[in-house]
């Protein structure tokens, strides 16, 4: 009770205000909230100004030729490279790999919990996946390095454990969560008007669930999945912990990788200010924008797309 | 609720109090000390010592790195720059267009032992072998003599002062192999090595003597004696591999700093270095 009181002495004259004086007050506090809603548009907006603004003075360095090349390495008594090919190949083959491990356990476990699941099932399995998504990543990338990284290297016979398969699987347990909870309001918000056709011509549960429900929502799984690896693409710690981080060009799941993300995390703290490592940085951050960028604007027209009803 | 209201109220007045008071107290005597993360807990237990003795001087200790203690020195940000190398090119020019001249003293050095799995047959290197390992010109542990496997090299990542140290002196200015596996920490460099039998990676020796690893003896050419890197051969320099720990002020330190550092290499702070791990410079 006491609060309710609390909100409405808080609220009270603010109405008041809105209510007795003149309208450009009213349209000032339109726009204190228009302004509210449009932080997140500045602010991205901002973050590519400010990394075009750091990255691009690089074109003054000789070495500006070698962020096409193919070696990272950047701290040389002899001549520093910035080469970002290593870089973007080791972000692409992790998160493939996750993607591939990812994509038959979330949508399949999306397909369970919204049609499959009795309710009291649904109710067990809904907090755990949550509870997924909110593991740190630093907790994961260390579970990572001490159970999971051993496990692969005794399983394959790997010289070390630390490879790009790990990454990925820790990864894919990371966007699990994302994939599921997205693909499965898909799945569920096919219209019963289409099972129950499929029903009454004859199809069997799993013949309706697996040639009509799933197909009629296969624009939200795809958005869910370009979902899930625009959160694996971006990922840092876990996979700065397990891939071993030598910057070489390989096709191998079980080869050393280094990723963008880890690489600015890596090296970011100690570089010179303004020094061309530090544009090269910058440089690699601008590439990685640009792919969760492109992800997302996939994801949110395939999801556009399936709203109006494909 | 009323009763929320009237707790947080004093919790916030008591916050308040406090950091006013300790704000007061900065403003009297307090030092700060920024940079290398190798020597944080060298610099804290110092500092620890030094403000039981003193308990008017406050002395505020803080990592990052030492191209961030060198920025914050060069900024003006921090009293003392502790710093596990020397200034770079870049660095230099910085101050000099700030027209700051920063001086530096050695308070203990850093012995980096190289580490291989407990299994490794190997016992010892060269200078010139380590430096092949690392360049990627070995590749196999039978170029270095050892069985026919192979080698998993092991490294700091860039950003790390041990990484330019090796990079430097052992490598002689060469690049890492590209192959070179770049760990965030030492710690993860240890693990490596205990874990993956054919690895070998390098790291403080104070972290060397607490991990389940062999360390190498090494030789500085073919027909010099291998020099386990103890205390005494650090000490007089006959181990090849150690690096200096640098204070760095802007100008000559003066007051309270100079008494500070005075302490650092006052036989009680060379004992403190010894303990923390390091290795002392003076006799």
């Amino acid at each position: 009770m006491e609060e309710d009181g609390c909100l409405n002495s808080f609220l009270t004259p603010v109405c008041y205000y809105i209510m007795m004086r003149e309208p450009w007050k009213e349209k000032t506090i339109r726009l204190l909230l228009l302004g509210a809603a449009m932080t997140a548009i500045v602010i991205v907006a901002l973050i590519f100004v400010f990394l075009g603004k750091e990255s691009l003075p690089i074109v003054h360095d000789s070495n500006a030729s070698s962020l096409l090349g193919t070696r990272w390495n950047p701290v040389s008594f002899e001549r520093p490279v910035y080469g970002m090919i290593p870089l973007i190949v080791g972000s692409v083959l992790v998160t493939l790999l996750a993607t591939l491990v990812a994509v038959p356990f979330g949508v399949i476990g999306a397909v369970y919990i919204a049609e499959v699941a009795k309710p009291a099932e649904r109710e067990f399995f809904k907090p755990f996946i949550e509870l997924l998504a909110g593991i740190p990543s630093v907790v994961i990338g260390f579970f990572g390095l001490v159970v999971l990284s051993p496990i692969v290297k005794s399983l394959f016979h790997l010289q070390s454990g630390q490879s790009a398969f790990t990454g990925a699987l820790l990864l894919a347990l990371m966007s699990i969560p994302t994939i599921i909870t997205i693909s499965e309001d898909a799945i569920r918000s096919v219209p019963a008007s289409y099972k129950e056709a499929s029903l009454s011509l004859g199809a069997s549960p799993l013949q309706t669930l697996w040639r009509v429900t799933v197909p009629a929502a296969l624009s939200g799984i795809i958005a869910a999945v370009m979902l899930g690896i625009g959160r694996v693409i971006g990922e840092t710690m876990a996979v700065m912990m397990v891939t071993g981080n030598a910057a070489i060009i390989t096709a191998s799941p079980f080869e050393s990788v280094r990723t963008m993300t880890a690489t600015i995390a890596a090296e970011m703290g100690e570089v010179a200010y303004g020094s061309p490592h530090y544009r090269a940085l910058f440089c690699v951050g601008i590439v990685l924008l640009l792919a969760t960028f492109a992800l997302n604007t996939i994801a949110l027209r395939v999801m556009k797309k399936y709203r109006m009803g494909t | 609720m009323k009763k929320i209201r009237l707790i947080s109220a004093l919790l916030i007045g008591s916050v308040m109090v406090l950091s006013c008071a300790t704000g007061s107290m900065a403003a009297g005597k307090m030092i700060q000390i920024k940079g290398s993360d190798t020597m944080v807990n060298l610099m804290s237990n110092l500092a620890e010592a030094y403000m039981q003795a003193h308990k008017d001087i406050h002395i505020a200790v803080t990592g990052g790195g030492s191209g961030t203690g060198i920025a914050a020195l060069l900024n003006g940000t921090t009293d003392i720059c502790a710093s596990s190398r020397a200034l770079k090119k870049e660095e230099e020019t910085q101050a000099a267009t700030k027209k700051l001249t920063p001086v530096s003293t050695i308070i203990g050095l850093d012995g980096i032992a190289v580490m291989v799995n407990k299994s490794n047959p190997l016992s010892e290197l060269t200078l010139e072998q380590l430096k092949n390992i690392y360049t990627g010109v070995y590749t196999r542990w039978s170029d270095v003599g050892g069985p026919d496997q192979p080698i998993l090299a092991l490294s700091r990542e860039s950003n790390s002062g041990t990484y330019v140290y090796f990079q430097e002196h052992v490598l002689e200015k060469k690049d890492y192999s590209p192959k070179v596996r770049l760990m965030t920490s030492t710690a993860a460099i240890t693990k490596s090595v205990t874990d993956d039998l054919w690895s070998i990676g390098y790291g403080g020796v104070a972290y060397a003597e607490h991990a389940n690893v062999k360390t190498i003896h090494v030789k500085k050419n073919m027909d010099a004696p291998a020099i386990a890197p103890t205390e005494a051969a650090v000490h007089d320099g006959s181990y090849p591999i150690s690096r200096p720990l640098f204070l760095f002020t802007n100008g000559e330190p003066t007051g309270e700093v100079k008494a500070f550092m005075d302490f650092c290499h006052s036989p009680d702070g060379q004992k403190i270095v010894t303990e923390t791990g390091y290795i002392t410079v003076t006799p």
